[in-house]
């Protein structure tokens, strides 16, 4: 009964509260129902998580086309409750955070009520056991992230970038949108729950929209972009929401795509060149905000790579301790941005001694993405490579060939993350600082920089900070508690043989990377890459090239359909009416004719009609 | 019981024209009072629609409204000719006459506040209620001949409006609206009297599911009406009387021209088309859907290109219209019914659309997108309206849009076979597309430093808000109850088409 009401509350409550703080324009106000709204949904999941032990189940009838019925239909397992939980810590946070960090913003009230929004949305795509219920909050969460990365006035890129997130993720959801179309003529239900097999197609659409929304090659594009937003925006897109939503409805759906080989070794490619790419051109960038984005799209291939092999378990559990070491990592830069002023790695430099709190956070966070242990990515990472490992022994539903793929991508890939990880750690916070002057121009929120060395950001900044950095910490130890691993089906954690090989490579990547730093100070480690540098710091140019095939081809269609519509559609019609106007005058001019010729034209006219009536009446 | 249902049934046509007869009665000095007494009547329509239309939930009496007309009048007009004044209200009608009688309101309040330049006010409101009295008959017709007078009491006072408060260009834009919806009412007059002629009867009641008509028949009236609608709704290539007639349109005029104007096509289609030749409507069907398809997507890319404000909303009406006639062509219950909410959908949204693009036209003297820019620096209110409205029409779930445009992809999969599931894929990638092109006119209307044509421009006013408001609501309460658009739809469409079942 609780269950019942608290179900739908979940994500109502953000929702509701985002969509009555979008009507405030006072600043207190809109804080308080944005903190609200996160506290409260925070609220719910924590009771649902202790006081309900079966799967939830709620359905209302919502509305019928034909015969396909869409239900107001939820369904939350306890692995969703725990997804549930990571989203709405990570809201809080955000939400607390924002609050000093936009605090002279003169629209931090819509934004507040945007992030409330996004995370209702979330929590729908969360919560929700019907997949159009589903797709709502898919696509309201492609509207937020639209708003709220366009929210900074001050940044030229930002309209831009805001759209390419919304439009390339648009793209994404074509598929989505077809995908689910096919499930639900192919089963006659939206019901997730009662959906029982699925046509490889309708899946291979589902992946579509999934790699759009989790910033999947080649629908990545968007990702790196997306930092013209506040940094706090930039924490809950790569943390909680948007980017974990694709991996999550793969989860969801797993059922399905457990039956279809094909689709999961489609899957399998994706996360490899996904993870590839991610934390290569993360090597090469010098933007602090860009490298952890990278990482993003890298961890997100992680996770989607254990999904491609057969064990949503562990691309769970990597969800779960990424929200938590990603939204550090970007409060934490956001500290470090507050501070300096710059994105730029190349300004930065020695703020350890300065920023005590935010250099500890970053340790924890780079520490845990680089899969250090005992940190919380270690152990999610760990088992991400053991369900490859068993993929590749031919036990799981995904292809053998698939799970070589995986693997070795994964391994190729823990070595780089550890090198560019440690890479960053080097740059912003150990050596000399790099700059003379420590307030520059801001690029990113307004805030007067106090004359100075740089310090650790005000409390409502840290304390998310602090308590952030726990899970990043400790998520990882989760995997020995019976109950967290019945939630998520995760297997006891087994510490084999199997993790030197990891670890080894963790400590080549780390070792090479300070060694680089070390051996010539103050110069970047990335200059070793040489001439791949500029192809990797422009992420292998995919962006020119989806402006190439996609853009330029579409633009030039649509003058070409604008040409036809105007020179052939519009002036068929225009011209029928000249044409008809020309034929009246014409018809008019013969009319007002001089009377002699008048005059013949009528006697000619006589003599015609005259002939046809003796002919007619001849022949009668 | 019945006979004040039937009263209710009339009086919502008559207090219109009434209201227009008072208006014009009234002295030319009392300019002003003729527009409030205009809007009272507007008012008065509108409470009259709303009660007949939630009678049968307002009582519990009067039939039930899964089943046929809950209000129906039927008296003889000429006799001689079979022909019916016969008038009924049912599932599919009962929305679309709400949201004409709420259009026409907030139009005539609108007017109260601000009368567009090149005539009086007086006049204007008159027209709005002879139009809107128009339009509501068509829409709860339910004789062929009756449904074709109502359909073309409609065409003169949309001309006079255009004509008379228009933009620069209006003369040629209203000549053309005018003389390329004529020729779509001969078709419609021909197939009026095909089907009559050959039926002996115009009561789209009886009519409804084929009447055993012969196949030859139910073909050429179904191309007839087709064509006849398609110049009203309007499909591609029919379409290129809308964008000049949208650009100069006054305000108020392209508020009802895109809100109910075109519904009025694509609820002929439905009631007349699909229900009197089903056969026909079966045997179009592929044409049909590559035609709406191709509306969609001609539409769409066409906006991309687009340089002006108005112009950009009306050409995406095409497109979104291109949504509503694919789930008409899908011929299927699912896709009629995307069609009926989607037809609601884009007049509550494109009414709204028209409404800003014209408030911002007036207070900017422009609606050239390069001039414009950076209205969310001047008139944050103003730019976040624009925004919700440009969100809402391009189809985002949770609001108003999103059905119409998921369904008719969902009914044309459902269809099946190779043809229909390249147009669901084509028809999903212009939903892509119309997000393009709202997003390019978000950013160069809202986004970027302010402009010199917008700034200091005056905030929203009083009025403007009571005129907006209820579509902002509407748009999002459609999208959220959808059922209000679609309750007591199924059995009329399943009837409409089930007799081929």
């Amino acid at each position: 009964m609780t269950a019942d009401v608290l179900t739908p509350l979940l994500s109502g409550v953000p929702l509701v509260l985002g969509l009555l703080g979008l009507l405030l324009t006072n600043r207190r106000t809109a804080a308080t129902l944005g903190i609200a709204g996160a506290a409260i949904a925070l609220a719910i999941t924590v009771l649902l998580l202790a006081l309900v032990d079966d799967p939830i189940r709620v359905t209302t009838d919502w509305v019928a086309f034909g015969d396909y019925h869409v239900t107001l239909g939820y369904g939350l397992g306890p692995a969703a409750l725990y997804v549930a939980l990571a989203v709405t810590v990570v809201a809080l946070c955000v939400q607390v955070y924002s609050v000093a960090y936009l605090h002279d913003d003169q629209r931090y009230a819509p934004y507040a009520a945007q992030v409330s929004l996004f995370t209702g949305a979330m929590l729908l795509v969360v919560s929700a056991n019907d997949l159009i219920l589903l797709l709502i909050g898919w696509e309201v969460m492609g509207a937020c992230s639209y708003l709220l990365i366009g929210h900074d006035r001050r940044l030229p890129e930002a309209p831009a970038a805001a759209v390419k997130a919304f439009v390339v993720t648009r793209v994404g959801d074509v598929g989505f949108l077809l995908g689910i179309a096919w499930l639900g003529v192919s089963q006659g239900t939206f019901e997730i729950d009662r959906i029982t097999e699925a046509p490889t197609v309708a899946l291979l659409l589902i992946l579509a929209g999934v790699a759009g929304k989790s910033a999947q090659f080649p629908l990545h594009t968007w990702l790196p972009d997306a930092m013209a937003g506040p940094t706090p925006i930039s924490a809950l897109i790569h943390a909680a929401t948007m980017v974990a939503a694709g991996v999550f409805v793969v989860f969801r759906l797993f059922p399905l795509f457990a039956g279809s080989p094909a689709a999961l070794a489609v899957l399998g490619v994706m996360a490899a060149v996904t993870l590839l790419l991610g934390a290569l051109t993360a090597t090469a960038q010098d933007d602090l905000k860009r490298v952890l984005a990278w990482s993003t799209v890298s961890q997100i291939g992680y996770m989607t790579a254990a999904l491609a092999v057969g064990s949503p378990a562990a691309a769970l559990f990597h969800l779960l301790s990424h929200a938590a070491f990603k939204a550090l990592l970007f409060l934490a830069a956001g500290a470090v941005i507050h501070a300096l002023g710059t994105n730029s790695l190349t300004h930065m430099g020695g703020l350890r001694r300065h920023m005590p709190v935010t250099f500890w956070s970053f340790v924890i966070g780079l520490g845990a993405l680089a899969g250090v242990p005992p940190l919380s990515g270690f152990w999610s990472k760990e088992n991400v490579l053991v369900a490859a490992a068993h993929a590749i022994e031919g036990d799981g539903p995904a292809p053998v060939w698939a799970g070589w793929v995986v693997y070795v991508a994964a391994l190729a890939g823990v070595a780089i993350t550890a090198w560019y990880a440690t890479r960053l750690l080097l740059r912003t916070f150990f050596g000399r600082s790099r700059s003379e002057q420590w307030s520059v121009g801001f690029d990113d929120a307004r805030y007067d920089v106090p004359p100075g060395p740089p310090h650790d950001p005000p409390r409502a900044m840290r304390w998310p900070l602090i308590v952030l950095a726990v899970p990043a910490l400790l998520a990882g130890f989760a995997a020995f508690l019976p109950a967290f691993r019945a939630a998520l089906e995760l297997e006891s954690p087994h510490l084999s043989v199997s993790i030197v090989l990891p670890l080894l490579l963790t400590a080549v990547g780390i070792a090479n990377a300070w060694w680089l730093w070390h051996s010539a100070p103050g110069h970047d480690p990335v200059r070793e890459l040489g001439r791949a540098r500029p192809l990797l710091a422009a992420g292998f140019r995919i962006d020119q090239l989806q402006h190439l095939l996609v853009v330029r081809p579409t633009r030039a269609l649509a003058t070409a359909v604008l040409r036809v519509d105007e020179r052939v559609v519009d002036a068929a019609v225009e011209g029928t009416g000249t044409t008809a106007t020309r034929l009246g005058a014409a018809l008019a001019t013969v009319h007002r004719t001089a009377l002699p010729r008048a005059a013949v034209a009528v006697f000619a006219g006589v003599l015609v009609l005259g002939a046809v009536a003796a002919i007619v009446g001849a022949a009668a | 019981m019945t006979l004040l249902l039937q009263i209710l049934l009339v009086a919502v046509v008559a207090i219109p024209v009434a209201g227009a007869a008072v208006v014009a009665l009234m002295p030319a000095s009392r300019d002003r009072g003729a527009r409030v007494v205009a809007t009272v009547f507007a008012a008065a329509g509108l409470v009259a629609a709303l009660v007949l239309v939630l009678w049968p939930y307002l009582r519990g009496v009067g039939g039930d409204p899964t089943l046929g007309p809950w209000a129906e009048i039927d008296a003889a007009w000429v006799p001689a000719l079979g022909v019916d004044f016969h008038l009924g209200v049912d599932g599919l009608s009962a929305p679309l006459v709400v949201l004409t009688a709420l259009l026409t309101l907030l139009c005539c309040a609108y007017t109260v506040w601000k009368v567009p330049a090149g005539g009086s006010g007086r006049t204007l409101a008159g027209l709005l209620l002879i139009l809107e009295a128009g339009i509501l008959g068509t829409f709860l017709a339910l004789d062929l001949v009756l449904f074709f007078v109502f359909f073309e009491v409609v065409l003169l006072p949309m001309y006079a409006v255009i004509a008379g408060w228009g933009g620069p260009d209006r003369r040629r834009a209203a000549r053309k609206f005018v003389l390329y919806t004529l020729f779509g009412s001969v078709l419609l007059l021909l197939g009026v009297f095909t089907v009559v002629v050959a039926a002996g009867t115009g009561d789209m009641l009886a009519l409804a599911g084929g009447f055993g008509l012969s196949h030859t028949t139910q073909y050429v009236a179904f191309a007839l009406f087709a064509v006849a609608f398609a110049v009203k709704a309007p499909l591609w290539p029919l379409h290129s009387w809308l964008p000049d007639a949208h650009t100069e349109a006054p305000t108020v005029g392209s508020v009802i021209l895109a809100g109910v104007l075109l519904k009025m096509g694509t609820y002929g289609l439905i009631r007349v088309g699909v229900g009197v030749a089903p056969e026909g409507a079966v045997w179009a069907s592929p044409v049909l859907g590559i035609l709406a398809v191709a509306a969609i997507l001609v539409g769409s890319l066409v906006c991309l290109r687009q340089t002006e404000l108005k112009r950009l909303i009306a050409y995406s009406s095409v497109s979104h219209m291109g949504f509503v006639l694919l789930g008409i062509a899908t011929h299927t219950v699912t896709g009629l019914q995307a069609a009926l909410i989607g037809n609601i959908a884009h007049g509550v949204i494109t009414g709204l659309l028209f409404f800003l693009a014209g408030a911002i036209k007036d207070r900017t003297h422009t609606g050239a997108l390069a001039d414009l820019g950076g209205l969310r620096e001047t008139a944050p209110r103003l730019a976040g309206l624009l925004g919700f409205a440009a969100i809402a029409s391009l189809g985002l779930p949770g609001l108003a849009g999103f059905w119409g445009e998921a369904f008719a992809v969902v009914a044309a999969v459902e269809r099946g076979g190779a043809l229909w599931t390249t147009l669901a894929v084509l028809a999903a990638l212009g939903g892509a597309l119309t997000a393009v092109y709202f997003l390019r006119l978000l950013r160069r209307v809202t986004h970027g430093p302010a402009s010199p044509a917008v700034t200091g421009v005056p905030a929203i006013s009083r009025p403007e808000w009571w005129a907006w408001s209820p579509l902002v609501l509407l748009a999002l309460a459609v999208g959220l109850v959808p059922a209000l658009a679609l309750t007591g739809t199924l059995d009329p469409l399943a009837a409409l088409t089930g007799a081929l079942r």
